[in-house]
């Protein structure tokens, strides 16, 4: 007789994404959202039906966005400027730099659909450069939610205490990896699972792959921490160097370019931190895309829980 | 936000009294006055670019009269309150001319004279281009072009939502006009009616390597804007009584584009409408005879 798993209920983030700033623009009239004729694809609209004149759409004009944005935030407002996150990071790149984090307006920009959600879109659609990009930019955090109560979390934190902020906003459905006890702290990762072995660092959707990976080395007696890198910008140094003193390896595992991005992040800090080299394995995308879906794409490069089990394995084994 | 410049307290009561007055006054002394100080802000920046050995005193001073008329006649804020809700908005576009926007704030009081012996030196509050969170008096972070529009657009949206009377003022170069992000906010702005928001144009006609319309022709501009929705005013950019009869706000629900004719290097002979002085330093030689064309 066999028994059926039921598999976890999976969400889209740009629901609580809306169903948060509504519920916030409704006792904080501050609160503004601006948009780049990405009313529906941004999931918008119940805020449009509500507040009307708080949802300024600019057209298919990036550039402008971001600046209308800084202008806001200049005279006293809050803005969620949302777009599709391949052209929000990538035409505006300058005014993400100058605008927002060069000259500290508190921008709250929100990257909807990245990785590669639009997978058959290709490419040109996908958002995997976004954090290698604005990495490189000081005072900008970069926060990736890894589920619908993070998602929540940021949009309440980034109202609370504006700041410039990116906020990557996943389209990709994903079950929740946290609970109700899940705190909320600027620059730090989130311990999902606990484990004195090896840890797996992962971002935004590869966090549920990740603690499944887990589960899967410890029928094989490997216990993995699993680190919730919801903050890429500020960077959570000490977990870094916590696991690099008290796992064997690290392996980290992001819906991005490897130039740049967490993987990146992590290596720069083990390579610099004295006394401590754990073998590392980043897995991420390395090259553009071929054609197919966000899940073929996510398993084409590796991105799964059965890579990161083998990358966890042969990290092991291999140094 | 604390600033690394101070504000002028004295030199702001000062500005505040010519302020006053230069707002209610003829047309005759307006122009008389506002003259004077334009003549001091040229001299400045000449003395500025002298020492730092660096800037763009073509464009400077280009703008310079545009800047003494908005700041002096037009613009409503106070320089021991750059925070204050409600205030005028002005955002120089054009960044590199940065030396004259320096040189203006000085003169209105939002940090001392003093510091323009600084300009553009190690760790300066005063960069070669503007920056909000150092210099008292900017509203945002320019340099690259086609940034100030948008960034403006913004601004006066917000003055709309949240129901002030708050204007945005924006100057920006001509040869900015071929970035693309302009000719976006020139719709969004057209597209919300902001009758708040005043553009200039400062338009000498040079970019840096070649006349404008030699290299990518704005003209027929007028109509480029007026195309795109906005009340166009050109004026002579260095005649105070065209300058702050444009500055008046919009008599349409309409935003105002004023396009300023100039002349980049305007004020000593030998640098005006000559294209190497968009960002060429004079020698000591060439300072004293500019300082006495200024005198």
């Amino acid at each position: 007789m066999s028994v059926t798993i039921p598999a976890p209920a999976v969400f889209d983030n740009r629901v609580a994404f809306a169903e948060t700033l509504i519920e916030l623009a409704r006792v904080d009239e501050r609160i503004v959202a601006v948009c780049n004729d990405s009313v529906g694809s941004s999931n918008l609209t119940g805020f449009r039906d509500q507040f009307p004149e708080r949802l300024i759409n600019v057209g298919i004009a990036e550039q402008d966005m971001v600046g209308v944005g800084a202008g806001l935030a200049n005279a006293g407002m809050i803005p969620f400027v949302c777009g599709a996150s391949p052209f929000l990071t990538g035409r505006s790149l300058e005014q993400i730099k100058a605008d927002v984090a060069y000259s500290q307006h508190n921008v709250i920009l929100c990257g909807m659909s990245p990785g590669v959600a639009y997978g058959e879109l290709g490419p040109t659609h996908h958002s995997v450069e976004d954090l290698s990009w604005l990495r490189a930019l000081p005072g900008l955090d970069i926060v990736v939610p890894a589920d619908s109560r993070q998602t929540e979390q940021a949009v309440r934190f980034a109202a609370a205490t504006p700041r410039p902020t990116f906020i990557r906003v996943g389209r990709h459905k994903v079950p929740e990896v946290t609970t109700e006890e899940s705190s909320w702290v600027r620059g730090k990762f989130g311990v999902a699972r606990e484990g004195s072995d090896i840890t797996i660092i992962a971002t935004g959707t590869l966090v549920s792959r990740a603690l499944v990976a887990a589960e899967q080395l410890a029928t094989r007696g490997v216990q993995a921490r699993v680190l919730n890198a919801a903050y890429i910008a500020p960077f959570d140094t000490d977990a870094v160097l916590a696991a690099a003193r008290e796992t064997q390896a690290i392996i980290t595992a992001e819906e991005a370019n490897t130039a740049g991005g967490l993987g990146a992040a992590v290596a720069s800090i083990i390579a610099q931190a004295p006394g401590v080299r754990p073998p590392l394995r980043i897995l991420g995308l390395t090259e553009f895309a071929p054609t197919g879906s966000t899940d073929f794409l996510l398993d084409y490069f590796g991105l799964t829980a059965g890579s990161i089990v083998n990358a966890a394995t042969e990290a092991l084994s291999h140094g | 936000m604390t600033h690394t410049l101070a504000p002028d307290l004295a030199q702001a009561t000062v500005w505040k009294t010519l302020h006053d007055r230069l707002r209610s006054a003829g047309d005759d002394e307006r122009s008389g006055l506002l003259a004077v100080e334009a003549k001091k802000t040229r001299r400045r920046i000449v003395e500025m670019i002298s020492t730092a050995g660096l800037g763009h005193i073509g464009g400077d001073f280009s703008v310079t009269d545009i800047l003494t008329t908005i700041f002096g006649a037009v613009l409503r804020v106070d320089p021991a309150a750059t925070a204050s809700p409600g205030r005028d908005h002005f955002i120089m576009s054009k960044g590199h001319c940065a030396a004259a926007l320096y040189a203006t704030l000085a003169n209105t009081g939002y940090f001392s004279s003093d510091e323009l012996t600084t300009f553009m030196a190690p760790l300066s509050a005063l960069n070669g281009h503007p920056n909000r969170n150092k210099v008292p008096g900017v509203d945002t972070n320019t340099g690259p072009l086609g940034h100030g529009l948008p960034v403006a657009v913004g601004t006066a949206i917000a003055a709309k939502l949240t129901g002030t009377d708050a204007r945005t003022y924006v100057v920006l170069g001509d040869g900015e006009m071929q970035e693309g992000s302009n000719w976006e906010a020139l719709m969004a702005a057209s597209q919300y009616a902001l009758d708040n928001l005043t553009i200039v144009i400062d338009r000498n006609r040079l970019q840096q390597g070649a006349r404008t319309e030699e290299t990518n022709s704005l003209d027929p501009l007028d109509q480029k804007l007026a195309s795109f929705g906005w009340e166009v005013r050109e004026v002579d950019g260095h005649d105070y009584v065209q300058l702050f009869a444009a500055l008046q706000p919009a008599t349409a629900s309409k935003p105002v584009a004023i396009i300023a004719n100039t002349i980049k290097g305007k004020g000593v002979s030998f640098m005006e409408d000559r294209v190497e002085w968009h960002h060429k330093v004079p020698t000591p030689e060439q300072v004293e005879l500019a300082l006495k064309e200024l005198a």
